[in-house]
């Protein structure tokens, strides 16, 4: 397909802006533009039809079926964007005297009533833009409560061998060194482990609970104790809520601040990459450093990580979400997302082995070693496969710790028949990996492209259209 | 089953059973009893869809949307022509996650290539990334980029919007580094200030074009002075303006970052909105978040892809070059679509209309006893002036009159006029303005 850049034709346009009403002034020499600027000139037809063929050649949750594990893509329903969309909410400028944003601040307020009650938690921040953005500002909490307390030399976290990427990443950010712990045969906390780590130098732990082998850590009362014990402050990685939501609190379980993934618990759109919310809630205990902002007159935060509030619109999508489940919705999501998630892997397990353990929370993880060794095709091959049948592929090669990794998580709003047909593509395709192999690798035959080069891209990179 | 939730009771019972399992309950046996929740969550019970509308459609009634904006200071009204809106709401768009199967994302993909050559258009620089959270993360971001052993201490201009002060700031504190503000003088970055503070263990200079107060720098210079020293040279850009104006590149940034708001996105009470980040070749490989390339599938047919992974936090942990993972992709779709629909002609309209009106506005407060524009006279769209009366009471009358007046600062007030404002509206503000200032006088 051409690129927009293709399609430009010089002297086309639309015609969006009337005559100016007032004297034109021009920029002095020396500040002027000097080179033109490239970009396409299309009619409205032009772009209207671009962006139609763009928008066929992608795969949204409301397209189809779309278990990418970790990510929760669960549907999201049309009302709460139209909620967002009122003129009511996107008129508004962000620096309005307070009087005229109550409408905003009770957005606000109310998300914040559900988002605390739901985690057992004290107060909130809507400020972080995505789950390892909220990282970030939760880490920075646990330091500047450390340090308001003169405790300077606790500088590390710990974090299990199995913990989403964005864990180190985002505690190096925040500069803690990053103490990780292997996990046990389970694939939960090594209890041993962690007792060995713990010192006068830990600052906290960061765990995902459900973890990413999608096992609820049992152990979970005794590890966050373990922590308190040594002085240290317990992270609650949100990106696994939709697993107990309703069902159990991270403030109950010794957890002192949390984020949360409003893209993916609280059914917001992931808009091909985001925009995502990320708010921070937290213990009393954590709340003066919560952060503020500037510019509206929070005279000199101690922190900020981002302009104004935060993505505002995607906290009123995650509210108007909330407000429709209420107190037994919100469970019966978790509920139903568990149920799938066990449905699906108990359709597969005989034929994929499953990681860890009997049951599953939300999501589970195969490990197609055994079959890689038999058959030569790959975790790869299976999910390039899922793609000839209108799927989109599990999460794969992730956890590190499971080899050959595929990662489901079906969600509550997948229907059973959608996960009976799942379970036959996969269950065909294992027969396929006996008998033709070779088409497998191929995988897929039917989508846009065939398998893209990825080492070219990287080794020779072309980040922009070559005039 | 209500609420998103498509399984009838029925065939929960019919899972149960294929499962092996006496209950949903049964489910979450690993969950310790002591906590396990009995009782339903306090919250209010679930609504119906007619409910929640009512609902939060009163809550949109409790904000007031003024019919003229004179307020910018980092959120700017510019007209959203109606295809973005349309384009952006399909649901393709917005419910695809991150492009990481590319067999089935290429419209995702082809749409983030587009807007990185868009951001490298507009600002001359070599490589664009996909998007960042918003303009002052952006700016956060690029200062970790310039870092490295020797050069820890980031720089960053007084007349930078304070929240990406703050958020440098913030980010700096994080890293253990050291963040120091170079000091203004008559609205703009003091460049003898900023020469004596390039100490051999500065990393970066940040500067804000236009800056806080609307004012142009002399970016080119200050740019000079900071490579001299051996840092590197930060831009943060409004892109409006530059459609107009001098590019970063041209300018010597090494990296150029900005708010994205104004390419079509609405201003929301603050987000989303959206961080571009553009850098010299030379830093590619320092650039946080997704990138798109272009290669070729298994058939030699042109395709794109998530590239240069090797940076990010999925493969590298503690050693990636940042923990970006979600970004802004639909708000980069807003301003590429935007991009396409103004043009070439369309954006520097936006641009010439909006310092034009503000200029023209200027000229018309500048009429009143006791008004004076403050600073220079080299300014796109925003500027500072002095009232006679207290600002409050100002913008008191202006909004007795449903205009949203300037953002009070120090000196008075900062005005910010857009290309969507009339002629007949500044003048129906400045008769207001003329008045208060007549009566209180």
């Amino acid at each position: 397909m051409q690129l927009i850049f293709e399609k430009s034709r010089p002297g086309r346009g639309c015609t969006i802006l009337p005559v100016c009403d007032v004297p034109e002034v021009q920029l002095p020499e020396q500040l002027k533009r000097e080179q033109p600027l490239p970009l396409p000139e299309l009619s409205e037809t032009d772009i209207s039809r671009h962006y139609t063929a763009l928008a066929k050649r992608a795969h949204g949750v409301n397209d189809g079926f779309y278990p990418l594990g970790s990510c929760t893509m669960k549907y999201n329903p049309r009302i709460d964007e139209e909620m967002a969309a009122l003129p009511g909410f996107t008129g508004v400028h962000p620096l309005q005297p307070a009087a005229t944003v109550q409408g905003c601040q009770k957005v606000l307020d109310t998300a914040k009533a559900y988002l605390c009650e739901a985690t057992g938690m004290d107060d909130i921040t809507f400020q972080p833009a995505a789950g390892a953005h909220g990282e970030f500002t939760g880490l920075l909490l646990i330091k500047a409560y450390h340090e308001a307390r003169g405790d300077l030399h606790r500088n590390k976290i710990i974090i299990p061998d199995a913990a989403h990427g964005t864990n180190p990443a985002s505690a190096v950010m925040a500069g803690f060194t990053v103490v990780t712990i292997p996990s046990n045969a389970d694939g939960c906390v090594d209890l041993d482990a962690l007792r060995a780590s713990v010192g006068e130098d830990t600052a906290g732990l960061m765990l995902t609970n459900p973890n990413t082998v999608g096992i609820f850590d049992s152990n979970i009362l005794e590890i966050t104790d373990i922590i308190h014990r040594a002085g240290g402050l317990n992270y609650y990685d949100g990106a696994n809520f939709n697993a107990i939501m309703g069902v159990v609190r991270p403030g109950d379980m010794g957890f002192d601040v949390v984020h949360l993934n409003l893209h993916k618990t609280f059914a917001t759109p992931h808009g091909g990459g985001g925009p995502g919310s990320g708010p921070v809630a937290c213990k009393e205990i954590l709340r003066p450093y919560l952060p503020g902002c500037a510019v509206a007159g929070d005279s000199a935060p101690k922190l900020q990580v981002k302009g104004f509030y935060g993505n505002f619109l995607v906290v009123l999508k995650a509210l108007t979400y909330m407000m429709t489940l209420g107190a037994e919705g919100i469970r019966e999501a978790c509920e139903g997302a568990v149920l799938n998630a066990n449905y699906m892997m108990s359709g597969l397990r005989d034929l994929y082995p499953v990681a860890y353990g009997q049951r599953c929370m939300h999501e589970f993880v195969l490990s197609l070693e055994q079959l890689k060794k038999e058959t030569g095709v790959s975790a790869l091959d299976v999910a390039k496969s899922l793609i000839d049948y209108g799927m989109h592929p599990p999460t794969m090669y992730f956890p590190l710790i499971v080899h050959e990794a595929l990662m489901f998580e079906p969600t509550e709003t997948e229907s059973k028949e959608t996960l009976d047909e799942a379970i036959a593509v996969l269950r065909a395709l294992y027969e396929l990996a006996y008998s033709d192999a070779e088409q497998m690798h191929q995988a897929p035959h039917h989508a846009q492209i065939k398998r893209p080069d990825e080492v070219q891209a990287a080794r020779h990179p072309v980040l922009r259209y070559q005039r | 089953m209500g609420h998103y939730i498509p399984s009838t009771r029925e065939e929960q019972q019919q899972m149960l059973d294929s499962i092996g399992a006496q209950s949903v309950a049964a489910l979450f046996a690993d969950v310790p009893a002591s906590v396990l929740r009995t009782e339903p969550l306090d919250l209010p019970a679930g609504k119906s869809e007619l409910e929640v509308r009512q609902a939060i459609t009163e809550m949109a009634g409790e904000n007031k949307v003024y019919g003229t904006i004179l307020r910018g200071a980092g959120a700017y009204q510019h007209y959203i022509p109606s295809i973005v809106t349309y384009i952006t709401a399909k649901e393709e768009f917005v419910t695809s996650y991150t492009p990481y199967q590319a067999e089935l994302s290429q419209g995702i993909l082809q749409s983030i290539f587009e807007y990185q050559t868009m951001i490298c258009d507009l600002t001359g620089m070599d490589e664009s990334n996909a998007s960042l959270y918003d303009g002052a993360t952006a700016a956060a971001e690029a200062v970790a980029m310039c870092r490295d052993r020797k050069r820890t201490v980031a720089l960053v201009s007084a007349t930078t919007h304070p929240d990406v002060i703050n958020t440098i700031r913030t980010y700096c504190y994080g890293a253990g580094h050291e963040l120091r503000i170079v000091p203004q003088q008559n609205g703009q970055t003091d460049l003898a200030a900023l020469q004596e503070a390039l100490t051999d263990d500065v990393c970066c200079f940040y500067v804000q074009q236009p800056n806080f107060y609307g004012q142009f720098e002399d970016c080119q210079a200050l740019g000079e002075v900071v490579h001299q020293a051996g840092a590197k040279y930060i831009m943060g850009c409004n892109p409006i303006a530059l459609a107009i104006m001098k590019t970063p590149a041209a300018c010597g940034a090494d990296v150029a970052v900005g708010e994205g708001q104004p390419l079509g996105m609405p201003l929301a009470y603050g987000g989303p909105y959206l961080g571009f980040m553009a850098a010299s070749a030379a830093m590619v490989r320092k650039l946080p978040g997704r990138i798109v390339g272009e290669t070729v599938d298994a058939d030699g047919q042109r395709a794109y892809v998530l590239t240069l992974q090797a940076r990010e936090q999925h493969i590298r942990r503690e050693k990636a070059s940042s923990n970006v993972c979600s970004n802004q992709a639909l708000c980069a779709l807003t301003a590429a679509v935007y991009m396409s629909t103004m043009g070439p002609e369309g954006l520097k309209q936006a641009a010439v209309q909006s310092m034009s009106k503000a200029h023209y506005f200027a000229r018309r407060l500048a009429e009143i006893p006791g008004v004076q524009v403050q600073f220079g006279d080299q300014w796109f769209h925003e500027f500072v002036t002095t009232l006679p009366v207290s600002a409050e009471a100002v913008l008191h009358a202006l909004d007795a009159a449903d205009i949203l007046g300037g953002y009070p600062v120090e000196q008075g007030i900062l005005w910010c006029v857009t290309e969507v404002v009339s002629k007949a509206q500044l003048d129906q503000a400045a008769a207001i303005i003329g008045e208060v200032c007549a009566s209180c006088s």
